[in-house]
C-alpha cells in the first residue's frame, strides 16, 4: 500500500521536530555540508522538499545514507532549521518499511577487522538497520 | 574526588589504551575514576528520531546507576549519546514517561546526574594550571594539532562543552602539557564517520580535507578523543599523513606515566 504524502510528511515533521518554514533559503546549510558533492539532494533541498511533500523522492535517493551526521548543517543554519534533522528522519522512515534495511546485520560484521573500532560497527547497525 | 566513569565499549577494545592511560592518569591526579558496576552500549549514535525510545535506555540505565553525582565519559561518543540523553531527559516529558513505563526502574532516575567529558574535568574542576604544575616531562616544541570533529561539540546548545565553532579546549590542554597546539581550520569538521564503512572514498575525501588543512598549518602530530576519528584519520588517510594519538597518551607522556 502506497503510504499518503499526508502521512509520511507529517511523520517527517513530527519525529525530526523541524519546522521547514522557518528556513530563509540561503543555502548555508549545503554550503558547509563535507559531503555536498556526492548527495542528489542537499540539505537545503531536504527542507524545501520536505515542505512540498516529496518526501519518497528522498526516501529513495541514496543522499539518506550520504549525510555523514556530521550536525555542522545544524550547528550553522542562521533560523535553526536543523536539515541534518531532516535527512535522519526521512532515512528513518525509510528503514522502518518491511525489508528496507540498507544491510544485513552480517554485511556490518563482516566490516570487522583488527582495526575497526566497536563504535564503527555499531553506529553502521544503527545508521542501516533497523 | 571521586567520579561515576563510562568507559564504552570501543575503550575496553580497539582503544584500550584511551582508557589504560586514563586511569593511570586519575591516579596521577588525585580523581577516582570509578566505574559504572553495570553498564551497556551507549549504542554510539544519538537516534535520528525523537520517537526512538529504546535505542536511549542504555544510556538512561547509566545514568540511573550514577552514585556519584558527576558521570565521566572518555570516548566523543559516548560523551555525546549520554550528555543528550540526559538533556532530554530533563526536558522531554514523552521520552521520561515512555523511558520509565518500560523501565518500570524502583526509583525512577532523578535527573539529577552530570555528565561530564574528562576533559571538561580537566579544565573545570582541576584546571589547567593546575594541571602544568603536575607535568613533570613537559612536550616542549612538539606542534600539535587537536582534531575535536563532531561529536563533542554539537549541537553546541545541548553539548555545552565549548564553543563549537571556535573551540580553544583542546589546545589550552596541549598548552599547559608544555607542547604549542597548532589550530587549523578543518579541526572541528567530520572525519567521515560511519560512511566509511560503506563508502572508503568518501571518509578518504574528509580525511584528506582535514589532514592537508593541519599539515598546512604545521601540526606535526593530532590528538582526538574520538576512536572513530582515530580510525578514519589513520586508517583513511591519503596523501597527507600524520601520527595521531588519544588525548590521554598525550597527558600521560607530559605527567611520566607513559612506558616506552
Ligand atoms: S541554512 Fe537554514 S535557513 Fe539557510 S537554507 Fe539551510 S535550512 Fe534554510
Ligand atoms: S549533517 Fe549531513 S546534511 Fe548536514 S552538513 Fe553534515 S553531512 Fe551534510
Amino acid at each position: 500500500m502506497e503510504n499518503s504524502v499526508k502521512f509520511l510528511t507529517e511523520t517527517v515533521l513530527r519525529i525530526s521536530g523541524v519546522d521547514p518554514r522557518k528556513c530563509m533559503k540561503c543555502g548555508k546549510c549545503s554550503g558547509t555540508c563535507p559531503n555536498y558533492d556526492a548527495m542528489e539532494y542537499h540539505p537545503h533541498q531536504f527542507v524545501s522538499m520536505v515542505e512540498k511533500g516529496q518526501i519518497e523522492k528522498l526516501m529513495n535517493s541514496d543522499s539518506i545514507y550520504l549525510c555523514l551526521g556530521c550536525m555542522a548543517c545544524v550547528e550553522r543554519c542562521p533560523r535553526n532549521v536543523a536539515p541534518g534533522k531532516l535527512v535522519g528522519a526521512v532515512a528513518q522512515l525509510k528503514l522502518r518499511q518491511q525489508d528496507m534495511n540498507r544491510k544485513g546485520g552480517n554485511d556490518v560484521a563482516a566490516f570487522a577487522d583488527e582495526i575497526v573500532p566497536q563504535q564503527l560497527l555499531m553506529a553502521a547497525m544503527r545508521k542501516y538497520r533497523k | 574526588m571521586i567520579y561515576s566513569y563510562y568507559p564504552g565499549c570501543t575503550l575496553k577494545d580497539r582503544a584500550k589504551q584511551m582508557d589504560i592511560y586514563a586511569r593511570k592518569c586519575a591516579d596521577v591526579l588525585g580523581i577516582a575514576l570509578k566505574e559504572l558496576p553495570e553498564w551497556q552500549c551507549c549504542g554510539a549514535v544519538y537516534p535520528a528520531a525523537s520517537d526512538e525510545i529504546a535505542p536511549r535506555l542504555s544510556a538512561v540505565r547509566a545514568l540511573m546507576n550514577t552514585e556519584e553525582g558527576k558521570l565521566v565519559t572518555m570516548c566523543s561518543a559516548c560523551h555525546h549519546v549520554l550528555k543528550r540523553t540526559n538533556f532530554d531527559w530533563n526536558r522531554d516529558e514523552n521520552f521520561r514517561q515512555k523511558a520509565n513505563n518500560y523501565m518500570k526502574p524502583e526509583t525512577p532516575y532523578d535527573g539529577s546526574v552530570e555528565v561530564i567529558h574528562f576533559l571538561e574535568l580537566l579544565r573545570d574542576e582541576i584546571g589547567f594550571d593546575a594541571l602544568k604544575e603536575k607535568v613533570v616531562n613537559p612536550l616542549t616544541g612538539r606542534k600539535i594539532g587537536a582534531f575535536y570533529g563532531c561529536l563533542l561539540l554539537r549541537p553546541g546548545k545541548v553539548l555545552a562543552f565549548d564553543d563549537p565553532e571556535n573551540p580553544s579546549i583542546i589546545e589550552d590542554f596541549i598548552r599547559a602539557l608544555g607542547a604549542e597546539p597548532v589550530r587549523y581550520p578543518y579541526r572541528n569538521e567530520c572525519c567521515g564517520a560511519y560512511v566509511a564503512l560503506e563508502n572508503k572514498a568518501c571518509a578518504e575525501m574528509q580525511v584528506e580535507r582535514a589532514l592537508n588543512s593541519a599539515v598546512a598549518a604545521g601540526c606535526e602530530e593530532l590528538i582526538t578523543a574520538c576512536p572513530l576519528c582515530m580510525y578514519n584519520l589513520v586508517e583513511n588517510a591519503t596523501a597527507h599523513k600524520l601520527p595521531v594519538s588519544y588525548f590521554t597518551e598525550l597527558l600521560a607522556e607530559a605527567l611520566g606515566v607513559k612506558e616506552g
